[in-house]
């Protein structure tokens, strides 16, 4: 295991760096002038231009570029961004909060959709499984937009349970963006468990557990839903990545600053730097949940064995 | 027995997985939502988010300039009401005989927030570092009419500047310094009231990049922690204030919204106090709701669709009246802006002395006489026209409507060219690529008349250098803006930007639009609330109620 761990972070240097590249290319590629859109209708004065384009090195050719970007990291140097703030400064400020953000969307996700899958799952067309189908149909089907502006609106607005938004009342700000941004993988999770937990119902082991006169609670917990998290397992375990890069909507609603907000205007302003130190780092949280859940895949079944 | 071993294992794994995380995020902002609700003289106001470190040679947008103007006082202010300078800052006077050496006098007793005294020297080594071309400050440009400025720019070939400051600034003593322009500007003095020409202490040389984030500043409020992006800053009553008017409240949060909308909801549910623009479709329902909370006043702009002169098809003045005569703009603004944009009539704002509100007579919608002028122009209307504007800035549905009009008056057909964000729309403008009429707008950067003339017409603002993206070159424009620029009297000068208006209107390189009203609203929690025409607050004026 041990061998297999290592073996697999060793892997993600070559992607990284491919990733990163990858991703420099691409906003290298991005049309227009973003020195001459940061004057606006006035144009800057053409020394400070000069200036500006030497300092971000943007007349270089891309290979050039990334070569002095990857010179700079390897200082430690994460570069700026067109404001002169240091990008290191910007992850350490913004990813607390995504952090906290993703954690309590990934903990509704795997608490509630889990139990809400299990209970339909166990008792398949009954009441319980109805009202789950068609509730996690009903989530799905609502864009993240909307679901986020009207729970504002009537929880935070109307109803006053939760901040309307912003981050000064601790984790209190992030129950209602959490839930939101969970939403959809969470109704994901609930149908996952679901057929996953209905089908073990009926497996052999199940029925022999249930044939040793073993109480209903045992069978449920420790023979079919161990088995049954396998799948969903790996889809919060790669959730995880996704909803922290992928919180943009969320972070704008709620005016979390967290670092989806700060990548999306980074790349509307063309800031390479930017782009890359943030982007690159969210590959490598994805890679390592996903290592994170294949290690997990050993636990939950002793069928599968690295090394 | 083991399964059950390890799946507990999994679960609490996960949790403490979910404690780690928590404990990286945990922080230090526990300390309750501030600013709302009567806690004794605060108030928050809503911004975007500053595109810029807090430095006044390097803030040239709304965000960051309302922070920077509480922050700093200039030379001198601009009325609220009159919008003519007023010296209420830091200029005792500023005297010229010839409108080129300008003596400023300054007033004793001003001081930093650290202490240090705002003299002479705060403002000469503030322009020289904002003009220094390596220092790569936005607002370089402001200091160019003053003698010296191009040996403060680096070459062509990347050479260094030959100097570090301007030839034409001088201490005198103290509280005295002389500015030499290289030709004559009898508006120069209002001109210094604007952001660009505020003082900076020693303690900014030490540490420009710390001092982006955490400005000391010589106006009504100081900062005692710094800028924090995407969360805002929190400044504090200055009591050594040297201007007659100190800040009411004891403090106010300027809170960074990503989203107006947010920032919206937060204002209905009392959260946020102040907003100085609201999203356009709160627009309709906004005045209802706030009644006399709800604010509405003239802004210092103008909205323009620009022609490209240098295309053969819009090189007659004719066709770009009559294209003009064929829109009918308060149609426009009822129909997509809800009310809130007074059709122009003059290329000059009416919030500034020069505007006259019968100046444009090709403003105003005459379909007959349009299409008479179309006529005898000999154009060809069987070609679409492309109308062109920035993409992703809400452009598209008033610039659509425009085409309508011009489809229903003049049976032309249009294309909307809206497709390129600035990045790329700009440089294209900079390179004679517009191949239809176009957005053009601007906002003033001082409350005078030749702001919307020089740089946006004068042959010496053509692109690269200035905004004149119409690439209208007329010598008699310029020499009656000069006229209007070294003459000794302000009625002199108005007669002259007036006189430089007229050649402006005859030639029509561009058709007037629109005037932008600015309107905001506030909570309860507040009252006296000024937005001026830079569509600022007056955030030193706002007194706490609640």
């Amino acid at each position: 295991m041990g061998r297999y761990v290592a073996r697999r972070l060793l892997l993600t240097i070559p992607v990284l760096i491919g990733a990163s590249f990858l991703i420099f290319a691409m906003v290298y590629a991005l049309p227009g002038d973003p020195i001459r859109a940061l004057g606006g209708d006035r144009p800057l004065a053409p020394a400070v231009v000069a200036q500006l384009r030497d300092d971000y090195n943007l007349d270089d050719p891309l290979l050039i570029q990334y070569a002095k970007y990857v010179g700079d990291l390897l200082q430690g140097d994460f570069g700026t961004d067109f404001r002169g703030r240091a990008v290191l400064d910007t992850i350490t400020q913004r990813l607390p909060v995504t952090i906290r953000l993703t954690a309590v969307a990934i903990a509704f996700e795997a608490v509630i959709g889990i139990i809400a899958g299990v209970l339909a799952g166990i008792r398949r067309n009954g009441f319980l499984d109805n009202l789950v189908l068609v509730s996690s149909t009903v989530v799905v089907s609502v864009p993240i937009l909307v679901l986020a502006f009207v729970s504002q609106f009537v929880f935070g607005l109307q109803l006053g349970l939760f901040p309307i938004s912003g981050i000064s009342e601790g984790w209190r700000s992030f129950l209602l963006p959490g839930l939101v941004l969970a939403a959809g993988s969470l109704a994901y999770v609930a149908r996952l468990t679901r057929t996953s937990v209905a089908e073990n119902m009926r497996a052999d082991y199940v029925r022999t557990a249930k044939a040793k006169g073993l109480p209903h609670r045992t069978v449920i917990i420790r023979h079919t839903l161990r088995n049954s998290l396998i799948p969903v397992v790996t889809f919060i375990g790669a959730d995880i990545g996704t909803l922290m890069g992928g919180a943009i909507v969320t972070e704008s609603v709620f005016n979390l600053p967290g670092i989806g907000r700060a990548v999306f205007d980074a790349v509307r302003q063309q800031e390479g730097a930017v782009v890359v130190g943030i982007v690159t780092l969210m590959v490598f949280f994805f890679i390592f949940f996903n290592l994170v859940v294949d290690v997990l895949y050993a636990v939950l079944d002793p069928r599968i064995r690295y090394d | 027995m083991k399964l059950s071993k390890r799946s507990t294992a999994l679960i609490v794994g996960g949790l403490s997985t979910a404690m780690v995380l928590a404990a990286c995020g945990g922080g230090d902002d526990d300390g309750g939502s501030g600013g709302a609700a009567g806690d004794g003289g605060s108030f928050s106001v809503y911004i975007g988010e500053p595109e810029n470190p807090l430095l006044p040679g390097n803030t040239n947008e709304t965000e960051g300039g309302q922070v920077v103007d509480s922050l700093f006082t200039g030379l001198v202010e601009y009325d609220n009401e009159t919008n003519e300078a007023a010296f209420t800052g830091v200029a005792e006077s500023i005297e010229s005989t010839d409108q080129t050496t300008w003596t400023v006098t300054l007033k004793d007793g001003w001081t930093f927030h650290d202490g240090s005294p705002v003299n002479a020297e705060s403002f000469v080594d503030a322009w020289n570092y904002a003009a220094y071309s390596p220092n790569a400050q936005g607002n370089s440009y402001f200091f160019a009419n003053i003698v010296g400025y191009d040996q403060l720019q680096a070459g062509d070939d990347g050479s260094q500047p030959a100097a570090t400051e301007m030839s034409g600034l001088r201490v005198i003593d103290d509280l005295t310094f002389e500015a030499t322009l290289s030709s004559p500007y009898a508006q120069w003095p209002t001109t210094v009231g604007y952001t660009a020409f505020y003082p900076l202490p020693p303690a900014f040389f030490e540490d420009p990049e710390g001092f982006g984030e955490q400005p000391i500043g010589n106006g009504p409020f100081q900062a005692e922690e710094p800028f924090v992006p995407g969360q805002g800053i929190t400044l504090t009553r200055y009591d050594d204030f040297g201007g007659d008017a100190p800040a009411n409240a004891e403090s106010v949060e300027y809170r960074v919204y990503a989203e107006q909308d947010t920032a919206y909801t937060d204002l209905q549910g009392g959260n946020v106090d102040i907003m100085d623009t609201l999203p356009p479709d709160a627009i309709a329902s906004a005045e209802s709701e706030f009644g006399d909370r709800y604010i509405e006043t003239e802004q210092g702009d103008i909205t323009s669709l620009g022609f490209p002169t240098y295309d053969q098809r819009f090189a007659d003045p004719n066709v770009r009246k009559a294209i003009s005569m064929a829109i009918d703009r308060q149609a426009i603004s009822d129909a997509i802006f809800n009310g809130t944009r007074t059709p122009a009539t003059s290329f000059i704002s009416p919030v500034v002395q020069g505007y006259r509100d019968d100046a444009c007579e090709a403003c105003v919608l005459d379909v007959e006489e349009a299409n008479r002028l179309l006529d005898a122009a000999g154009f060809d209307r069987s070609q679409p026209i492309d109308l062109w504007f920035n993409a992703g800035a809400g452009h598209d549905a008033w610039v659509e409507a425009i085409g309508n009009q011009l489809r229903e008056n003049l049976g032309l057909e249009y294309q909307l060219r809206g497709e390129l964000q600035q990045a790329e729309f700009l440089p294209l403008k900079d390179a004679k690529g517009m191949t239809g009429p176009f957005r053009d707008a601007w906002i003033m950067d001082y409350p005078v008349a030749e702001n919307f003339l020089g740089p946006l017409y004068s042959s010496a603002a053509l692109p690269p250098a200035g905004s004149n993206y119409s690439f209208y070159s007329n010598p008699e424009f310029d020499a009656l803006l000069q006229q209007g620029n070294s003459a000794a009297s302000d009625d002199e000068a108005i007669a002259a930007y007036n006189a430089a208006e007229d050649v402006l209107l005859r030639d029509f390189p561009s058709a007037p639009l629109f005037y932008r009203l600015n309107q905001g609203a506030h909570s309860e929690n507040v009252d006296n609330v000024v937005i001026d025409a830079f569509g600022r607050i007056d955030a030193a004026a706002v007194t706490v109620v609640g």
